[in-house]
């Protein structure tokens, strides 16, 4: 079966592209996918970091797209998992060295070695937004409960709809439960009421993220952690399974909130 | 080189060019104009340019990929005009003019209710997201939301059929008769002519509201009731 390409963005940045692109990754390939993740954030690159991987970095997209090397020697096999494979940015490089006909052509070659292409897009919404969506099949939008990122997120599904990339899914960011509840953050149903896209996955804020994306090991690793547990709940989605939402806040009925808006479309 | 020549056309404006595209498949369009710009490099160097691509259908892609090229050759695109709706959507989306702005008129029209009757409107059958611009010379009417970001210019009245959460200017060249109705008036700023209203807040659970500009001169918005 031809791999599915996914390529994750936000708009604003900051908001965990990268730490969702990491944590799908490593989840995916827990569950038996062979996964090939992109850092598509040419110039400044961080996927390799998070993943734990920078030191085995030889060759970098612009390698494989200017032909310096073969696809294959570009990716990173990753330390822990044989079935997930890093393609990382280059450094010293900037957006202009890719265009989109370039991601095109790369991702099709990809579809052939993988069952999941992970792209992980800049910030933004000019060139290498542009590069990142070029290929995808999919396109999943990150933000946080807060306002001006879900108004960017707002902007780049407007672009992707008058792209006609399809209709994009939700992940809503570091959610922090007591706060929504004090009604001092966004609610889930507020992200959605105004996005009015499909959620595919809301990850409460958790410490742990943070210090495992520092030792180069993503949380989806960490069996205790709710973020990891909510990053592995994505990608048994993204698999096609039906798994309920996560229970964030039992006694105060959010759970019961998140599972109606799962329910719609 | 004729062929070129037919394809693309060059006029000079007040504050730029404007370049007529004629009808042809758009590859040849884009590489004629291309050609065109790459034929006489000084003449184009630090231009402003509007473009007119009459009935051509353009998406996202296409237009940025032009306007990058054409940034690339120094040229700053500002304005791409188009009877397809679609392209006219993508240009605004991309926060590119779809008019070049007449000359105003020495005198301001006195506007009626009368006046505006007779004028078309808009209609939008979808949800205005964050970063669209509609500007339109008579009603505009939208079937969907208008998101925070998003904007709406009308000289007419702007009815929504839906939550308006952004910024919307009804009557825009001075029209104090112009109206604004909404199922939900919760926008993050509104005009009607020359007043502005910031103050407006929604109403739990959301009711249908109307705002005008009342006897007094002052901005105002009205709960819709089957009672009057």
């Amino acid at each position: 079966m031809p791999a599915q390409v996914l390529t994750i963005t936000s708009g604003k940045g900051g908001v965990g592209k990268t730490t969702a692109v990491a944590n799908l990754a490593v989840a995916l390939a827990m569950e038996g996918s062979k996964v090939v993740c992109i850092d598509g954030d040419i110039g400044l690159r961080n996927l390799d970091v998070i993943l734990g991987l920078e030191n085995r970095i030889v060759y970098d997209i612009v390698d494989v797209i200017e032909g310096r090397c073969r696809l294959k020697q570009a990716m990173i096999r990753d330390k822990k998992l044989p079935e997930l494979y890093l393609i990382p940015a280059a450094q010293t490089r900037d957006k202009s060295a890719v265009s989109a006909n370039d991601m095109t052509r790369l991702m099709k070659e990809l579809r052939s070695e993988c069952d999941f292409v992970l792209i992980d897009s800049p910030a933004g919404i000019e060139r290498g937004f542009r590069n990142a969506i070029a290929g995808a099949d999919r396109v999943l939008v990150v933000t946080n409960p807060e306002v001006s990122a879900v108004r960017d997120a707002d902007r780049v599904i407007g672009i992707l709809e008058a792209e006609e990339k399809g209709p994009a899914s939700l992940i809503l960011n570091r959610l922090n439960p007591t706060l929504v509840k004090s009604k001092d953050m966004l609610s889930p149903e507020d992200v959605l009421d105004l996005l009015a896209i499909e959620l595919i996955g809301i990850v409460p804020e958790d410490e742990n993220v943070i210090i495992a994306s520092n030792r180069g090991a993503p949380v989806a690793y960490d069996a205790k952690s709710k973020a990891g547990q909510a990053f592995r709940n994505i990608a048994k989605r993204l698999k096609g399974e039906t798994v309920p939402f996560l229970d964030l806040e039992a006694q105060d009925g959010l759970w019961d909130r998140i599972q109606r808006l799962a329910g719609r479309k | 080189m004729e062929e070129t020549k037919s394809l693309v056309q060059i006029k000079g404006l007040r504050d730029g060019l404007l370049i007529s595209l004629d009808d042809a498949p758009w590859e040849e369009q884009h590489a004629a104009l291309i050609a065109q710009v790459d034929a006489q490099p000084a003449f184009f160097q630090g231009a402003r340019l509007a473009l007119d691509v009459a009935t051509q259908v353009l998406h996202v892609n296409e237009l940025v990929e032009l306007r990058d090229q054409l940034s690339d050759r120094g040229i700053f695109l500002w304005a791409v005009m188009s009877e397809s709706p679609t392209t006219e959507q993508t240009a605004q989306l991309l926060g590119l003019a779809t008019r070049i702005s007449k000359p105003r008129p020495e005198e301001t029209r006195k506007f009626s209710v009368d006046d505006l009757g007779e004028e078309t409107a808009l209609f939008l059958n979808r949800t205005l997201r964050s970063g669209t611009r509609i500007e339109f010379p008579g009603h505009v009417v939208v079937l969907g939301d208008v998101n925070p970001g998003a904007e709406i210019i009308a000289e007419g009245n702007i009815i929504i059929w839906g939550r308006l959460r952004g910024m919307v200017h009804a009557g825009s060249n001075g029209n104090a008769n112009a109206a604004v109705c909404a199922l939900d008036l919760s926008p993050t700023q509104l005009r009607i002519a020359d007043e502005v209203a910031t103050n407006l807040r929604p109403h739990e659970p959301p009711q249908p509201e109307m705002a005008r500009i009342n006897e007094d001169g002052t901005l105002e918005s009205e709960i819709w009731s089957p009672d009057r």
